[in-house]
């Protein structure tokens, strides 16, 4: 398939003259892989995805998965395959599972808890507040303090 | 001989840490005065003799002394002087001189700009990096001494990794080391005042410079790290959420969260325990980086030394510094001041919402960057979490804190009125939303990210607009334009300037993300290519020789519309020494796009495949980030820091403000 | 209980999970083969191309799939080690020539000696793939029903092939 491909460059008729020819033979089944492989970490390397990777590994896993795309296989059928082979680690998107509910919750957890925190430490900061008497005369001369401390030129 | 004195420079440098480090910290306690005094001193010493070992260091590496171990692991002869120089940070033992140097740095700064303070307080601050400095140090001289001779000597040295042969490595490190060990002074200020019971709105109001400068420096550094990998990977990304990125993003979240509470500090005196907790953890993450960067437990595209034994140093000098600070913070924060009051719907509490989210955001990116550790230390398997994680767990997470950042700067202080809010606003949200639809559409392609990408940006522009509007407007006495703008303070002006970087970032990010186009193509000489409505015409490649590479060079002609508009030399660098293969992209910038080419790989009759982006708004991603840090510098340049310099101690009387009701 | 001690244990779980991340090595893979049927594979050998080594042969047997190369340095590391199993003749070691030269292959084993039995060749690295091969060299003990028992990755040494692999190895053998 390849040969043919480079013959037909060869042949100045055949190819569009002048304008450069997409690196790849299928520019929509490259788009595709791209989409796959920014997702898929590459094995080998420090932290990498198998897009930008040039590993040997690399390459022969974007052939296989190039491959896969030509079959007509699903993108759920392409990273269960390497998943087989390869265990969670290729996926840059960790998969939902027991031991990563608190890596997808965690985020919104914090959120939630840091909101009622803040909420309940106003809430009680406003009673107290209240609850505390001062005396008007101690109650001036702080208040003064504070915001000459805050409004010194 | 010289780098014998770099090392002896070192240990007496150590000596003098551990004075400034004891001394002034129980004077402190004690009272007294002579041993408080030792601290101005001892901090300048230590400034000079660290220096003198940076001097003695760049020395070596300007000679080429190849029987000093570090210079010849990471130098070579061919090696021009400017990258010998950037060297002294090309590796572990030297990054740590660099970080020494530059808390050298900070400590003489505090020294001379902290006259004003109390002097038990100077005397805590310049203990507390003393100490600091005591541990960094000894980290030096006994695991990883830059000094160390090798013998025989090598005839040559083994070169600096290719990928830092680059301006940036000249630069970056040092910015962003700034902003790291900056925050040290915003944590011996915490730490200072945690000791010394005096935790009040005063506090706040010192710290608050130094944490705004030590940011700047961290946001420009940061911005660079990111640029720098751009154009040095040559995979046209910014971004790759890396454990070393996310290391130094991290104290950014916590050092952008610290400044915001500080001004409710400020203002209102309250919540100081939340503000000492963030100054403690800006400098903690700050930390916490060095040992990610350092110890290998996780690996990174970054990662350029790597040693486990370090590694354990570190966190032993990490588990003491955070744990005690912790501690020490448990301790006192339960008696500190409750401050003023004010209702949840005020710019205090929005600021403190924003705060909720900066931390929360911040959770996620420690959350994500540790897991994968969390569960290999379990043995619960080993995964990898990566952009498409931090990407689906930020979005929710700073959308918010965006939308608020439009209307905190508008709400009263003390109590706010929501309903009146949406009044002043409607329109700005109006507006930003109705730009925020048209703008992708009429650029050929709508959809929800980029509309909701735009929509954070011009509300952020339109509420600074109603905000400005309406404070000029209010501005007494101002006659013309000009004399009302020179009425609103500069801090004022330092926040609107960083918001609209803010502003001016998402817009980078957005356009980049929705509208970036990319070609892979095999390119034979003469033929073009077309992208983003540029023609690009290889015209072959020639071999360029550099000082310690070869390189092929190619030629892009690059036009639009028949008109020539730039060319572009990218190239294919192999460096002798450690015959390793670099791609540099060529890049031409542009205040609307960027076009960058990379050369792949030689294919047969001198074509070549070539990579071709379109990267439209990328600049100002970084240029967001630039205006974000000229914000700050605005701010710290406001009248009242200016004059909290010159005045001489404080004429507030730091203990009467303690008396106020105590939570317990 | 003083709600200001939190930070401080949290900061503790941290530090303890950092601690043990430091004997940790965060590029070893397990594998997720392990216990599972192990591949099949038909390929031409090194030393004689024109005939076929094939997984289901070696039905019946334990024995030891090591992946290896001549460009790779980790597997000159680890070669004395295989040599000296073979003589013991304990356990047949059969090679895999990943993504390499014939010639050099065959060079390489004819300078520092050969442990294998048959040496298939993988030269597009797809069976490499099938094993979830990462960084040569890593060996694969498979059983007599042909199941991945247990996965080395990077250079077998002799103490990992007295502790773990040998005793193995006889367990299966037994059974």
């Amino acid at each position: 398939m390849r040969w043919l491909w480079v013959l037909l460059l060869l042949i100045p008729s055949f190819a569009t003259a002048y304008e450069a020819s997409p690196l790849a033979a299928n520019p929509q089944a490259e788009a595709r892989l791209k989409a796959l492989a920014v997702e898929l970490r590459c094995l080998v390397c420090q932290n990498q995805t198998l897009a930008d990777s040039n590993a040997p590994l690399a390459e022969d896993l974007r052939r296989e998965v190039r491959e896969m795309i030509a079959k007509d296989l699903t993108d759920k059928e392409i990273i269960d395959f390497l998943v087989s082979r390869y265990g969670d680690f290729v996926l840059y998107r960790p998969p939902w599972k027991l031991t990563t509910t608190l890596l997808w919750v965690g985020p919104f957890l914090l959120l939630g808890v840091g909101a009622i925190g803040l909420v309940f430490a106003l809430r009680r900061r406003q009673k107290k507040m209240t609850d505390v008497t001062l005396s008007e005369a101690e109650h001036n001369r702080v208040t003064q303090l504070l915001s000459e401390g805050a409004r010194r030129p | 001989m010289i780098p014998e004195i770099g090392h002896y420079a070192l240990i007496l440098a150590l000596c003098v840490a551990v004075v400034q480090g004891v001394l002034p910290i129980y004077g402190a306690a004690v009272r007294n005065s002579s041993l408080m005094a030792v601290a101005k001193p001892a901090a300048r010493g230590q400034f000079l003799l660290v220096l003198t070992a940076f001097c003695c260091l760049g020395y070596a590496f300007a000679v080429k002394d190849f029987s000093v171990l570090y210079v010849a692991a990471t130098s070579n002869s061919q090696l021009p002087l400017h990258y010998r120089l950037a060297a002294i940070w090309g590796a572990h033992e030297g990054s740590l001189l660099l970080w020494m140097f530059i808390l050298s740095i900070w400590m003489v700064a505090v020294s001379f700009f902290s006259t004003h303070l109390p002097e038990a307080m100077r005397a805590r601050i310049l203990g507390v990096m003393g100490l600091v400095s005591v541990g960094f140090l000894l980290f030096m001289l006994t695991v990883s001494n830059p000094f160390e001779r090798l013998i025989p000597a090598a005839l040559d040295g083994r070169d600096l990794n290719p990928l830092l042969q680059d301006p940036g490595m000249v630069i970056h490190p040092p910015m962003l080391y700034m902003g790291y060990v900056g925050f040290s002074v915003a944590f011996s200020f915490a730490i200072a005042a945690l000791l010394g019971g005096t935790l009040d709105a005063a506090w706040a109001r010192w710290s608050r410079p130094w944490t705004t400068v030590a940011w700047c420096f961290m946001t420009v550094g940061v911005a660079m790290g990111s640029g720098w990998a751009y154009y040095e990977l040559g995979w046209g990304g910014w971004w790759f959420w890396d454990p070393v990125e996310n290391a130094s993003f991290m104290p950014w979240l916590a050092g952008t969260a610290l400044m915001h509470s500080l001004a409710v500090t400020d203002k209102r005196g309250g919540f100081k325990a939340w503000s000492v907790l963030l100054a403690i953890m800006a400098f903690s993450l700050s930390l916490l980086g060095t040992f990610l960067v350092r110890s290998g437990v996780l690996t990174s595209v970054h990662a350029f030394a790597t040693d486990p034994k370090r590694g354990l140093f570190i966190l032993v000098f990490l588990a003491i510094v955070i744990g005690g600070s912790l501690v020490l913070y448990a301790w006192r924060a339960p008696r500190v001041g409750l401050g003023g009051g004010f209702a949840l719907i005020s710019r205090e509490g929005m600021l403190l919402a924003n705060n909720v989210l900066l931390v929360a955001a911040l959770g996620s990116v420690l959350l994500g960057t540790l897991y994968p550790l969390f569960l290999d230390a379990l043995d619960l398997g080993k995964i990898s979490v990566g952009p498409p994680y931090f990407d689906t767990v930020f979005l929710p997470l700073m959308t918010p804190a965006i939308f608020l950042m439009g209307i905190g700067p508008l709400a009263q202080w003390k109590q706010a009125s929501l309903p009146a809010l949406a009044i002043r606003l409607r329109w700005a949200f109006g507006v930003s939303l109705v730009t925020a639809v048209v703008v992708p559409w009429l650029m050929g392609q709508w959809t929800p990210l980029v509309t909701l990408g735009l929509l954070m940006a011009f509300w952020i522009l339109a509420t600074i607009v109603v905000d400005l509007r309406e404070r000029l407007l209010q501005a007494e006495g101002g006659g013309s334009i000009g004399g009302r703008v020179a009425l609103l303070p500069r801090a004022y002006w330092g926040m609107v300037v960083a918001h609209a970087g803010v502003a001016l970032f998402i817009v980078g990010v957005t356009m980049v993300k929705g509208f970036e186009a990319e070609q892979d193509v095999r390119m034979n000489v003469g033929e073009t290519a077309t992208l983003g409505g540029y023609t690009f015409r290889f015209d072959g490649t020639q071999q360029v020789n550099g000082p310690n590479y070869v390189a092929a060079r190619g030629t892009i002609h690059v036009s639009q519309d028949g008109k020539e508009v730039t060319v572009m030399y990218p190239e294919k660098r192999r460096y002798f020494v450690q015959n390793q293969t670099m791609t540099e992209a060529a890049i031409a910038t542009g205040l609307l796009r960027d076009l960058y080419v990379s050369l792949g790989e030689p294919l047969e009759g001198g074509a070549w495949s070539v990579r071709l982006y379109h990267k439209p708004f990328i600049d100002w991603i970084w240029g967001g980030c630039l205006v974000m840090a000229a914000g700050g510098i605005l701010a710290i340049s406001d009248r009242r820091y200016r004059l909290a310099w010159r005045r001489k101690e404080a004429t507030v009387p730091v203990e009467a403000q303690l008396a106020r009701p105590t939570v317990t | 209980m003083n709600r200001f001690l939190i930070p401080f244990g949290l900061f503790i779980v941290v530090v303890g999970f950092l601690a043990v991340g430091l004997t940790l090595n965060p590029r070893e893979l397990p594998s997720p083969l392990v216990g599972k049927a192990a591949p099949e594979f038909s390929l031409p050998q090194l030393h004689d191309p024109g005939k076929v080594i094939s997984s289901n042969d070696l039905k019946g047997k334990v024995w030891l799939l090591n992946f290896w190369a001549s460009w790779c340095g980790g597997c000159k590391d680890e070669h004395p080690v295989l040599i000296h199993l073979a003589q013991s003749g304990e356990v047949p070691i059969y090679g895999m020539d990943y993504k390499d030269q014939r010639s050099e292959a065959l060079a390489w084993l004819k300078e520092w000696g050969n442990p294998y039995q048959i040496v298939a060749v993988d030269e597009p690295g797809r069976i490499g793939i099938n094993y979830g091969v990462y960084g040569v060299p890593e060996t694969y003990v498979i059983d007599k029903a042909g199941v991945i028992r247990y996965k080395q990755i990077g250079p077998l040494r002799e103490d990992i092939l007295d502790k773990k692999i040998m005793p193995l190895v006889r367990e299966l053998q037994n059974q």
